[in-house]
Protein backbone atom coordinates (compact mmCIF):
# COMPACT_ATOMS: atom_id res chain seq x y z
CA UNK A 1 0.00 0.00 0.00
CA UNK A 2 1.09 3.24 -0.47
CA UNK A 3 3.69 2.18 -3.40
CA UNK A 4 3.84 3.81 -6.65
CA UNK A 5 3.36 1.76 -10.05
CA UNK A 6 5.42 2.80 -12.68
CA UNK A 7 6.16 1.29 -16.60
CA UNK A 8 8.26 -1.63 -15.54
CA UNK A 9 5.36 -3.01 -13.14
CA UNK A 10 3.12 -2.74 -16.03
CA UNK A 11 5.56 -4.44 -18.52
CA UNK A 12 6.44 -7.06 -15.75
CA UNK A 13 2.09 -8.09 -16.09
CA UNK A 14 2.72 -7.82 -19.43
CA UNK A 15 5.24 -10.57 -19.75
CA UNK A 16 3.25 -12.32 -17.02
CA UNK A 17 0.32 -12.75 -18.85
CA UNK A 18 1.34 -13.23 -22.48
CA UNK A 19 4.40 -14.60 -22.78
CA UNK A 20 6.56 -12.09 -24.84
CA UNK A 21 9.79 -11.38 -23.97
CA UNK A 22 10.67 -8.78 -21.33
CA UNK A 23 12.34 -6.19 -23.81
CA UNK A 24 8.83 -6.58 -26.65
CA UNK A 25 6.36 -6.16 -23.14
CA UNK A 26 8.40 -2.72 -22.64
CA UNK A 27 7.43 -2.16 -25.62
CA UNK A 28 4.05 -2.97 -26.32
CA UNK A 29 3.43 -0.98 -22.93
CA UNK A 30 5.11 2.04 -24.28
CA UNK A 31 3.14 1.46 -27.85
CA UNK A 32 0.13 1.48 -25.99
CA UNK A 33 0.57 5.09 -24.58
CA UNK A 34 2.38 6.48 -27.42
CA UNK A 35 -0.98 5.50 -29.65
CA UNK A 36 -3.49 6.89 -27.10
CA UNK A 37 -1.06 10.00 -26.88
CA UNK A 38 -1.21 10.21 -30.53
CA UNK A 39 -5.02 10.43 -30.43
CA UNK A 40 -5.77 12.81 -28.00
CA UNK A 41 -3.09 15.13 -30.04
CA UNK A 42 -5.56 15.27 -32.86
CA UNK A 43 -7.87 16.36 -30.30
CA UNK A 44 -9.73 13.03 -30.36
CA UNK A 45 -11.37 11.17 -27.35
CA UNK A 46 -10.33 7.99 -26.15
CA UNK A 47 -12.73 5.34 -24.36
CA UNK A 48 -11.69 2.63 -22.69
CA UNK A 49 -14.40 0.38 -21.68
CA UNK A 50 -14.91 -0.29 -18.10
CA UNK A 51 -11.86 2.29 -16.94
CA UNK A 52 -12.81 5.36 -18.40
CA UNK A 53 -12.23 7.89 -21.15
CA UNK A 54 -9.91 10.85 -21.60
CA UNK A 55 -10.74 13.64 -23.59
CA UNK A 56 -9.24 17.04 -24.55
CA UNK A 57 -11.21 19.98 -23.58
CA UNK A 58 -10.60 23.51 -25.34
CA UNK A 59 -10.09 26.49 -22.87
CA UNK A 60 -10.20 29.67 -23.39
CA UNK A 61 -7.77 32.57 -22.49
CA UNK A 62 -8.56 34.75 -19.33
CA UNK A 63 -6.37 36.62 -17.12
CA UNK A 64 -4.28 35.52 -14.71
CA UNK A 65 -2.52 37.14 -11.87
CA UNK A 66 0.89 35.42 -10.25
CA UNK A 67 0.00 34.62 -6.66
CA UNK A 68 3.10 35.73 -5.61
CA UNK A 69 3.99 38.71 -7.00
CA UNK A 70 0.47 40.06 -7.91
CA UNK A 71 1.67 40.68 -10.99
CA UNK A 72 -1.39 40.17 -13.83
CA UNK A 73 0.09 37.64 -16.63
CA UNK A 74 -2.38 36.83 -19.79
CA UNK A 75 -3.17 33.00 -19.78
CA UNK A 76 -3.47 31.58 -23.72
CA UNK A 77 -6.14 29.92 -24.71
CA UNK A 78 -4.55 25.99 -24.59
CA UNK A 79 -6.23 22.27 -24.74
CA UNK A 80 -6.25 20.35 -21.43
CA UNK A 81 -6.94 16.19 -20.88
CA UNK A 82 -9.87 15.48 -18.56
CA UNK A 83 -10.26 11.94 -17.20
CA UNK A 84 -13.25 10.37 -16.67
CA UNK A 85 -13.41 7.33 -14.50
CA UNK A 86 -16.35 4.85 -15.79
CA UNK A 87 -18.52 3.70 -12.68
CA UNK A 88 -16.80 -0.10 -12.80
CA UNK A 89 -13.09 1.85 -11.98
CA UNK A 90 -15.05 4.11 -9.32
CA UNK A 91 -16.82 1.16 -7.60
CA UNK A 92 -13.89 -0.95 -8.09
CA UNK A 93 -11.45 1.40 -5.96
CA UNK A 94 -14.19 3.24 -3.67
CA UNK A 95 -15.02 -0.87 -2.64
CA UNK A 96 -11.60 -2.16 -1.96
CA UNK A 97 -10.72 1.27 -0.33
CA UNK A 98 -13.53 1.22 1.86
CA UNK A 99 -12.48 -2.03 3.18
CA UNK A 100 -9.19 -1.89 3.42
CA UNK A 101 -10.15 1.13 6.03
CA UNK A 102 -12.83 -0.23 7.63
CA UNK A 103 -10.24 -2.83 8.34
CA UNK A 104 -7.48 -0.65 9.61
CA UNK A 105 -5.08 0.08 7.06
CA UNK A 106 -3.68 3.40 7.20
CA UNK A 107 -4.23 4.31 3.57
CA UNK A 108 -0.63 6.36 3.44
CA UNK A 109 -0.50 8.22 0.20
CA UNK A 110 -4.09 8.93 -0.40
CA UNK A 111 -4.66 12.85 -0.22
CA UNK A 112 -7.65 14.00 1.00
CA UNK A 113 -9.24 16.88 -1.06
CA UNK A 114 -10.76 18.58 2.00
CA UNK A 115 -13.32 20.18 0.02
CA UNK A 116 -16.37 17.38 -0.33
CA UNK A 117 -18.19 19.13 -3.48
CA UNK A 118 -17.70 16.38 -6.36
CA UNK A 119 -17.81 19.58 -9.33
CA UNK A 120 -19.44 18.51 -12.45
CA UNK A 121 -19.32 14.49 -11.25
CA UNK B 1 -10.86 6.10 -30.50
CA UNK B 2 -12.79 3.51 -28.56
CA UNK B 3 -10.68 0.26 -27.07
CA UNK B 4 -10.90 -2.18 -30.26
CA UNK B 5 -9.67 0.58 -32.33
CA UNK B 6 -6.83 1.04 -30.21
CA UNK B 7 -6.26 -2.81 -30.66
CA UNK B 8 -6.37 -2.96 -33.62
CA UNK B 9 -4.35 -0.18 -34.32
CA UNK B 10 -1.45 -2.02 -32.62
CA UNK B 11 -2.51 -5.03 -34.23
CA UNK B 12 -1.53 -3.71 -37.35
CA UNK B 13 1.91 -2.41 -36.19
CA UNK B 14 3.00 -5.54 -34.61
CA UNK B 15 1.88 -8.03 -37.72
CA UNK B 16 3.58 -10.72 -35.94
CA UNK B 17 0.83 -10.85 -32.95
CA UNK B 18 -2.53 -12.32 -32.85
CA UNK B 19 -5.22 -9.66 -31.90
CA UNK B 20 -6.20 -11.87 -29.79
CA UNK B 21 -2.81 -11.49 -27.49
CA UNK B 22 -3.00 -7.45 -28.07
CA UNK B 23 -6.43 -7.29 -26.78
CA UNK B 24 -4.90 -9.29 -23.57
CA UNK B 25 -1.60 -6.51 -23.39
CA UNK B 26 -4.11 -3.55 -23.98
CA UNK B 27 -6.42 -5.20 -21.06
CA UNK B 28 -3.64 -6.16 -18.74
CA UNK B 29 -2.25 -3.00 -18.51
CA UNK B 30 -5.75 -1.09 -17.48
CA UNK B 31 -6.19 -3.77 -15.01
CA UNK B 32 -3.14 -3.48 -13.56
CA UNK B 33 -3.74 0.61 -13.26
CA UNK B 34 -7.29 -0.27 -11.29
CA UNK B 35 -5.78 -2.96 -9.45
CA UNK B 36 -2.91 -0.99 -8.09
CA UNK B 37 -5.75 2.18 -7.19
CA UNK B 38 -7.55 -0.23 -5.57
CA UNK B 39 -4.47 -1.18 -3.43
CA UNK B 40 -4.42 2.63 -2.56
CA UNK B 41 -0.98 2.95 -4.63
CA UNK B 42 0.14 5.45 -7.41
CA UNK B 43 0.79 4.72 -10.98
CA UNK B 44 2.79 7.13 -12.16
CA UNK B 45 3.60 7.33 -16.32
CA UNK B 46 6.06 9.91 -16.76
CA UNK B 47 5.34 11.42 -19.91
CA UNK B 48 1.70 10.42 -20.10
CA UNK B 49 0.56 11.46 -16.50
CA UNK B 50 -0.16 10.15 -12.87
CA UNK B 51 -3.17 8.06 -11.75
CA UNK B 52 -3.60 8.37 -8.03
CA UNK B 53 -6.48 8.10 -5.74
CA UNK B 54 -8.12 10.82 -3.49
CA UNK B 55 -10.47 10.91 -0.62
CA UNK B 56 -13.68 12.96 -0.17
CA UNK B 57 -14.31 13.17 3.67
CA UNK B 58 -17.79 11.94 4.76
CA UNK B 59 -20.14 15.35 4.62
CA UNK B 60 -24.37 15.73 5.44
CA UNK B 61 -25.68 16.14 2.11
CA UNK B 62 -29.20 17.00 1.67
CA UNK B 63 -31.96 15.51 -0.39
CA UNK B 64 -32.79 17.76 -2.59
CA UNK B 65 -36.19 17.32 -3.09
CA UNK B 66 -37.32 17.24 0.57
CA UNK B 67 -34.09 19.48 2.14
CA UNK B 68 -33.68 16.14 4.32
CA UNK B 69 -29.91 16.02 5.81
CA UNK B 70 -28.69 13.14 4.33
CA UNK B 71 -25.24 11.26 5.62
CA UNK B 72 -22.61 10.98 2.81
CA UNK B 73 -19.92 8.17 3.89
CA UNK B 74 -16.25 9.15 2.69
CA UNK B 75 -15.51 7.93 -0.97
CA UNK B 76 -12.34 7.52 -2.76
CA UNK B 77 -11.96 8.27 -6.15
CA UNK B 78 -9.33 8.46 -9.10
CA UNK B 79 -7.60 11.09 -10.12
CA UNK B 80 -5.25 11.29 -13.31
CA UNK B 81 -3.18 14.07 -13.45
CA UNK B 82 -1.28 14.80 -17.20
CA UNK B 83 1.66 14.68 -17.66
CA UNK B 84 4.00 17.76 -18.60
CA UNK B 85 5.25 16.30 -21.92
CA UNK B 86 1.47 14.86 -23.07
CA UNK B 87 0.34 18.32 -21.61
CA UNK B 88 2.42 19.90 -24.30
CA UNK B 89 2.10 17.98 -27.07
CA UNK B 90 -1.50 18.75 -27.02
CA UNK B 91 -0.95 22.22 -27.44
CA UNK B 92 2.39 21.90 -29.66
CA UNK B 93 0.77 19.88 -32.44
CA UNK B 94 -2.36 21.03 -34.19
CA UNK B 95 -3.52 24.78 -33.14
CA UNK B 96 -6.39 24.33 -35.79
CA UNK B 97 -9.05 24.72 -33.12
CA UNK B 98 -7.53 27.28 -31.28
CA UNK B 99 -7.26 30.94 -31.81
CA UNK B 100 -4.61 31.99 -33.34
CA UNK B 101 -2.00 32.55 -30.24
CA UNK B 102 1.49 33.54 -30.77
CA UNK B 103 4.00 30.34 -30.17
CA UNK B 104 6.36 31.54 -27.08
CA UNK B 105 5.42 29.19 -24.08
CA UNK B 106 3.75 30.60 -21.48
CA UNK B 107 4.50 29.49 -17.61
CA UNK B 108 1.01 29.64 -16.39
CA UNK B 109 0.78 28.33 -12.64
CA UNK B 110 -0.93 24.90 -13.39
Amino acid sequence: MGQTITRAHLSEAVYQEVGLSRNESADLVESVLTAIGDSLSEGETVKLSSFGSFSVRQKGGRMGRNPKTGEEVPIKPRRVLVFRPSHVLKEQINKALTVAKAAGASLTGISSTGSADQAAD
Amino acid sequence: MIKSELVAKLAQANPHLYQRDVERIVSTIFDEIGEALARGDRVELRGFGAFSVKSRPARVGRNPRTGQPVEVAEKFVPFFKTGKELRDRLNSETETTAAPVPSEPVSSSD
